[in-house]
């Protein structure tokens, strides 16, 4: 499903360029649920961003699917954002102008979904997420693990395979963090691909396969019981 | 499919960001308002002025006499001269470039009566080329001193339209009988209604005229108090005003070069002046409303610069969702279209609306005289449209360019 090879990402800042990603090696199937772990700059959301073709490498190639992702224009890269990987920010990134409802219905409108269904998922999605009741509330009027739930509804909205988190309960009090927690898990076993960035062991324990990155490589990977 | 898509994101987003929308249609709009308004203003001015400036005749020399201050062929200085009433015609023989020439005689202080109402007046003789050289153009139903009054010496008067308004009120002056030191005079015509930006003697609006040999029997005056002559062409008024001094030089015996024995004024050379004045508020006004364009067009990147970080992640996220790069461009040039135009025809109406108030607002003649009619300008208010608006345009859509053209992350990280 997801397979890197020699994945190299450097980053220029004026005159010093930066190794950020050096040589990456990954094969993550499908229907896996693996957690990527790490000190803070080894990699972890650059790695992921690639993964989620919000980045690209510098180097290496990227299978998605079996498809070359290098040779991908610029509209079939949104098209993959907009179907095929659902990703959650650390920092949620929904539109403040914008009710949970519409935040939601985003990647739907750029789907061209017709409005009949589109309420018919959101109405569903909210509904998974247990926020029927706030579908009509700003980001300014939720808390942190509503608004994540919203952003987790949204990543979900065109039904993607894989689902990528990038820190999703950094930022969350601990019940709110165990609820996002049990709403990957949920979906892992609807059988989605779930991969999640975290400093959590709670997370850490609950997933088939652990990456541990350690200076823009793979240091370790294993399955939980064996730590 | 894609326009569709279009559609649906852009009515939505655009119901949902109605306050950062309507602060630029504001911005939008005010400055198109104020720099219409100052033109309009300006250019009503300027027709206004223009119009004055012609109230009293147009490429016209007034020529009247005065002392000697040069000693000439024996002849001390301080001697007075006198113009009499065959001068204009000794000067037209003289002068090829005199167009046409006429002499005045002008008295202050005559009592006019009519009915129980007594005026004490200025009365002046003149000759019916006046209607010519010095617009003293009949309103209808009245007409202008003419030759056979000057042969027969006619008792007729022509008065000025403010003079009538205050011996006849609204009544109907023509035929009517009034009397000029006890002299009835048959009143045949009412000058119409002008504006004078410079005058000789007395506004020609107050002044009661009958014909120059009439007065000259009635008064008794031997001289004539001025000569008032039109140039074919403006260029010609220098050479004119030379060879008026030469000619009655030799008539009167005086020094040519003495520019006291008589004295000439040139209302052309003041309406050569009055244009470089008008030229002049033209290129002030215009320099204005260039800096209030500067402002209004500053207040507009300002606002569009002011939401580039909140715009830049809208559009980091929004790609990160699967919105196309030309999905995001094609939104902000369709906002930023309908936005300008909108604000520039809010700006534009409103201006109409203004301006069409003003001339409407019961004031006193006078002010509006001055004021003039303000003008709006189409040309003016598409040109300041399409400035502002590709001021507009370029704030917001390069940033937005540069945020869908980078990578969604970048997009996201934006500070
Ligand atoms: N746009 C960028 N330009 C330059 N350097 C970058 C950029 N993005 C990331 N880096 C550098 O790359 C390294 C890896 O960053 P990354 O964000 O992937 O780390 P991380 O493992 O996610 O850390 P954290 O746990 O703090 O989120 C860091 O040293 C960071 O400074
Ligand atoms: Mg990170």
């Amino acid at each position: 499903m997801i397979i890197m090879h020699d994945i190299i990402k450097t980053y220029i800042t004026g005159q010093v360029t930066f190794q950020a990603l050096r040589g990456i090696n990954l094969h993550i199937k499908k229907g896996e649920f693996v957690a990527i772990v790490g000190p803070s700059g080894s990699g972890k959301s650059t790695l992921m961003n690639i993964a989620g073709c919000l980045d690209i490498p510098t180097r290496g190639s990227y299978l998605l699917d079996g498809k070359q992702v290098s040779a991908f224009n610029s509209n079939q890269l949104a098209e993959i954002r907009n179907k095929k990987v659902g990703f959650v920010f650390q920092a949620f990134n929904l539109l403040p102008y914008a009710t949970a409802y519409e935040n939601v219905e985003v990647p739907l409108l750029f789907a061209g979904v017709n409005r009949r269904k589109r309420k018919e998922r959101i109405t569903r999605l909210l509904g998974q997420v247990g926020l029927a009741e706030k579908a009509a509330n700003k980001p300014t009027e939720m808390s942190g693990g509503e608004m994540q739930r919203v952003a987790i509804a949204r990543a979900l909205a065109n039904e993607p395979d894989i689902i990528l988190a990038d820190e999703p309960t950094g930022n969350l009090d601990s019940k709110s963090g165990q609820q996002i927690v049990n709403i990957f898990h949920e979906l892992w076993k609807m059988g989605k691909t779930v991969l999640i960035i975290t400093h959590d062991s709670n997370i850490a324990g609950r997933v088939e396969r652990i990456i541990q990155l350690k200076d823009g490589q793979i240091e370790n990977s294993h399955s939980p019981a064996a730590v | 499919m894609q326009l569709i898509i279009l559609y649906n994101t852009f009515i939505r987003d655009f119901r949902k960001q109605k306050k950062r929308i309507t602060l630029t249609l504001i911005a939008l709009a005010w400055g198109t308002i104020s720099i219409m308004l100052l033109l309009a203003f300006g250019e009503g001015l300027h027709q206004q002025l223009s119009i004055n400036q012609k109230g009293t005749g147009e490429n016209i020399g007034i020529l009247w006499s005065g002392q000697t201050t040069k000693a000439y062929r024996g002849m001390g200085k301080g001697r007075r001269i006198w113009l009499y009433k065959e001068d204009p015609e000794y000067l037209a023989a003289q002068i090829p470039e005199i167009e046409t020439i006429g002499g005045e005689y002008s008295r202050w202080g005559v009592q006019i009566r009519y009915q129980d109402k007594v005026l004490n007046e200025h009365v002046t003789g003149i000759p019916p080329c006046y209607r010519e050289i010095r617009n003293h153009i009949p309103q209808e139903g009245g007409r202008m001193i003419n030759r056979i009054d000057m042969d027969e010496k006619r008792r007729v008067v022509f008065l000025g339209s403010n003079l009538k308004k205050r011996m006849f009120e609204d009544e109907d002056p023509i035929g009517k009988q009034i009397l000029l030191n006890e002299i009835p005079f048959t009143v045949i015509g009412i000058m119409i209604e002008k504006i004078q930006m410079g005058n000789y003697e007395g506004m020609d609006e107050d002044v009661a005229a009958i014909p120059a040999t009439t007065f000259k029997a009635i008064f008794g005056d031997l001289y004539l108090d001025y000569i008032v002559y039109r140039a074919y062409h403006p260029d010609q008024m220098a050479e004119i005003e030379k060879k008026i001094y030469r000619a009655l030089g030799v008539k009167y015996n005086f020094d040519p070069t003495d520019d006291r024995a008589i004295s000439i004024w040139d209302i052309a050379s003041s309406s050569r002046e009055f244009n470089n004045m008008m030229l002049g508020i033209k290129i002030f006004l215009g320099i204005i409303g260039f800096l209030t364009l500067l402002v209004a067009g500053v207040g507009v990147a300002n606002i569009m610069y002011v939401s580039i970080k909140e715009r830049t992640r809208e559009i980091g996220i929004k790609m990160a969702v699967g919105a196309r790069k030309s999905l995001i461009l094609y939104q902000f040039l369709v906002e930023a279209l309908i936005i300008t135009f909108s604000g520039g025809f809010l700006g534009m109406s409103l201006s109409y609306i203004l301006t069409e108030g003003f001339k409407r607002l019961p004031l006193e003649n006078q002010v509006l005289d001055f004021m003039g009619r303000p003008t709006v300008s189409l040309e003016i208010g598409l040109v300041v449209i399409t400035i502002l608006g590709i001021l507009g345009l370029v704030s917001g859509i390069f940033p937005a360019m540069r945020a869908a053209s980078t990578n969604p992350v970048e997009s996201l990280r934006y500070e």
